[in-house]
């Protein structure tokens, strides 16, 4: 799949020269990342897909010891992530912490079955994967990063989001295979998830390779001062700034998601079937949305998917009603998603320095999130005192502030292409 | 690891995804062995219907069961129906249910469990119940994947008028009273319907910014107002004078709950005998008795009772089965 989206519209100008490097499709070491990331995510999805299900029906838990569980490592993995991305640099190995990401959230596949009944163990088994999925993320985009030429960045984490949604779709599925064949032993669900999980990391080990660091091997190891120095170099600050301000114009799917069942009145049983719309369009979106990024410059291409979110928010109470309105909304959701998740990483990636890459990505990404936590809290808020059309006019207004902010912020970097 | 060459790493590779597949594929047969369903045990003899009379409606191993009032623990009648959720009233019944692997459905059915009305609902099943005269059903789901709840979990409790066909998919399409004035809040959740006699006004739970409030309904008007704070899952008496509920311990949830009987009249609430935390909505057997459901540490359930006065001691009533509800006229 991601050949054909990747191939027709790189191939198309028959430029000669300069253009041939963009011929090359993405690097192997991408292709694998891909594939661990779609295996993994299969993986993750099944256990997702299971859970509620497994902690209310097979166990008799409560929900409300289920939200606890849910509820309380969001904070702390956004932390971890900084941990993780640091560690991965001072030891100069992304993909030793990266595997150790992997590993961890595959053996956590197999603490559910030994947590059994127990709520708290449950709790932490899950930690324990939250924990993975926060240490990895961060490594993997700096492999990506250093396995691919810049100009190509754009392309490279459009094959890796592609793939890695491609899993989280299959994911449901095979846990709904699963289920059928050994009726509500949901056990079985855990340990085949494990086993899906443990072929990723063999993927992982075998084929994913790591350059040097194009460093000499005699320079020092990057130390913790000079990680948070990374915050004193301007070009690093305006990247996280406004990587923390584009978290702040988001308020979260399930409010889109509940605002559109609302006004259309939909039945119940289609409202999870939006966050498959959405998904599909961020997985048909990512690759072509990266390849355009490439071409026409990151910066544009991410300004370009906050644009399209603010519309999105706007069309909540706009003129369509029916289909055109889910159709096109979601769409653009999926549309904002494939042009600023990878995207924004490929946009970071040339600005940090090599030696610190990992800790700047997840920099990046935390700032993100936990500005993330902050807008979807202030938008229940403004739910609360003004009205979902009042609140969500006033996100779509946030959302074009902080394009032009961050417009302004970058613009200047005539290195963000 | 860069020295191995090509075709030795997928050697590698597919050695491990055929061990490892050996190892699903294994386990997963394993456990499709064990999880073989018992049959259904259709003691003969009378068929199970849901005539009021002195016997009580249970579950036990899925499947619908009665026993005789005067001697629960004797021998039971079992159908052939399955239900995770049962309640009757007045010769209707309602059966929660799985409709697929994955999704649910509520069955509206009549005296002789022939299914009359389905809803598809959107969750795992929780609550239900029918009012007093059998005209209105309601239930209670939990949906996975609302985002939007800060808890991950969110409830949809939806009303059924079985005469007219009207459906209320959720409560929070209705307007909130609170502390006397209108409210609304998108964490708003509601659950545990218990219905009056007159067929419009109800009691239930509902939950917003961290508190547990009992509210009262109007069905017709599509109205609730708050009553009181930390009351959970109400089901009202007979005489619709008491409300019996499950109260959070210290009004924190993960500490238990202590069943108790709130006097609406007075608004005073009064403890039962029973100690153990009970996650349930009590069923009122008689007018002075509560029976509800109690799971033993490796989940299986047994149906306990309790006087509603906070006298007394709790009795073990149906042992191995769930969910009860009188079929008393």
């Amino acid at each position: 799949m991601y050949l054909s989206t990747v191939t027709s519209p790189v191939t198309a100008p028959s430029g000669a020269g300069p253009r041939r490097r963009r011929i090359a499709l993405v690097s192997g070491n991408v292709v694998a990342l891909g594939t661990v990331s779609l295996i993994t995510d299969v993986s993750a999805e099944m256990v997702t897909a299971v859970l509620p299900l497994y902690l209310v029906l097979g166990l008799h838990v409560s929900p409300l010891a289920y939200g606890v569980v849910d509820g309380v490592y969001t904070g702390a993995t956004a932390v971890l992530r900084l941990v993780g991305g640091f560690v991965a640099d001072r030891i100069r190995s992304r993909k030793l912490v990266a595997g150790f990401g992997y590993a961890l959230s595959a053996v956590a596949k197999l603490g559910l079955l030994l947590a059994g009944r127990s709520v708290p163990a449950i709790g932490a088994v899950i930690a324990v994967d939250r924990l993975g999925k926060g240490v990895r993320s961060a490594p993997r985009d700096a492999l990506i990063t250093e396995s691919t030429p810049p100009e190509a960045l754009g392309r490279a984490f459009g094959v890796h989001r592609t793939m890695d949604s491609i899993g989280a779709f299959l994911g449901p599925l095979v846990a709904l295979a699963v289920l059928a064949v050994v009726g509500e032993s949901y056990d079985a669900v855990f340990v085949t998830s494990f086993c899906i999980a443990a072929i990723a990391v063999v993927v992982l080990v075998l084929f994913v390779r790591e350059r040097p660091v194009a460093a000499a091997p005699s320079a020092p190891a990057p130390s913790l001062s000079s990680a948070f120095g990374l915050l004193r170099d301007a070009p690093v600050r305006r990247l996280v700034a406004a990587a923390s301000l584009l978290g702040l114009a988001t308020i979260g799917d399930g409010f889109v998601y509940l605002l559109l069942q609302r006004r259309e009145d939909l039945s119940l049983v289609w409202f999870p079937l939006l966050a498959v719309g959405t998904s599909l369009a961020y997985l048909l979106l990512a690759a072509p949305l990266g390849v355009l990024a490439d071409r026409i410059g990151r910066l544009p291409v991410v300004l370009g998917g906050y644009t399209a979110l603010g519309v999105a928010y706007l069309l909540l109470f706009g003129p369509l009603t029916g289909w055109p309105l889910l159709v096109l909304t979601l769409a653009l959701h999926g549309l904002f998603y494939a042009a600023t998740d990878g995207v924004l990483i490929a946009l970071a990636g040339p600005v940090l320095p090599a030696r610190l890459r990992t800790t700047g990505i997840a920099l990046v990404q935390t700032g993100q999130a936990l500005a993330y936590l902050v807008s979807s809290v202030l938008f229940g808020l403004a739910w609360q005192a003004w009205g979902p059309e009042s609140a969500s006019r006033a996100a779509a207004g946030v959302v074009a502030v902080v394009v032009v902010a961050t417009l302004l912020l970058l613009r200047k970097r005539g290195t963000l292409r | 690891m860069t020295q191995l060459s090509n075709g030795a790493r997928i050697g590698i590779l597919a050695a491990a995804v055929v061990v490892l597949a050996g190892v699903a594929a294994g386990y997963t047969a394993l456990a499709a062995d064990r999880a073989e369903p018992a049959p259904a045990a259709t003691k003969d003899g009378l068929p199970l219907t849901l005539t009021p009379g002195p016997r009580l409606l249970t579950i036990t191993d899925r499947h619908l069961a009665t026993v005789s009032a005067a001697d629960p623990g004797g021998p039971r009648t079992v159908s052939t129906v399955q239900c995770l959720r049962v309640y009757a009233a007045a010769g209707t019944g309602v059966c929660l249910r799985p409709q697929t692997a994955w999704s649910y459905e509520v069955v509206v059915l009549d005296a002789d469990l022939r299914p009359h009305q389905t809803v598809a609902v959107p969750g795992l099943p929780n609550r239900a119940r029918v009012s007093p005269s059998g005209r209105l059903v309601a239930w209670t789901v939990f949906v996975g994947g609302d985002s939007y709840t800060s808890s991950g979990f969110s409830t949809r409790t939806g009303i059924l008028d079985t005469r007219t066909g009207t459906t209320v998919n959720s409560l929070e399409e209705f307007s909130v009273i609170h502390e006397g004035r209108p409210y609304r809040n998108v964490d708003v959740n509601f659950w545990g319907v218990t219905f009056a006699a007159d067929d419009n006004r109800f009691y239930a739970t509902m939950s917003t910014a961290g508190r547990r409030y009992l509210i009262r309904g109007d069905l017709a008007a599509r109205t609730v107002e708050t009553l009181r704070a930390n009351v959970e899952c109400p089901s009202l008496s007979p005489d619709g004078t008491r409300v019996a509920f499950k109260q959070a311990v210290d009004a924190d949830p993960q500490r238990g709950w202590r069943l108790s009987v709130l006097d609406l009249a007075t608004m005073t609430v009064t403890e039962t005998a029973e100690r153990t935390s009970v996650d349930d909505q009590a069923a009122w057997l008689d007018a002075t008795t509560l029976g509800y459901t109690l799971r033993q540490d490796d989940g299986r359930p047994d149906v306990w009772s309790v006087p509603a006065d906070g006298s007394g001691t709790p009795r073990l009533l149906i042992p191995g089965a769930e969910s009860p509800a009188p079929l008393a006229a």
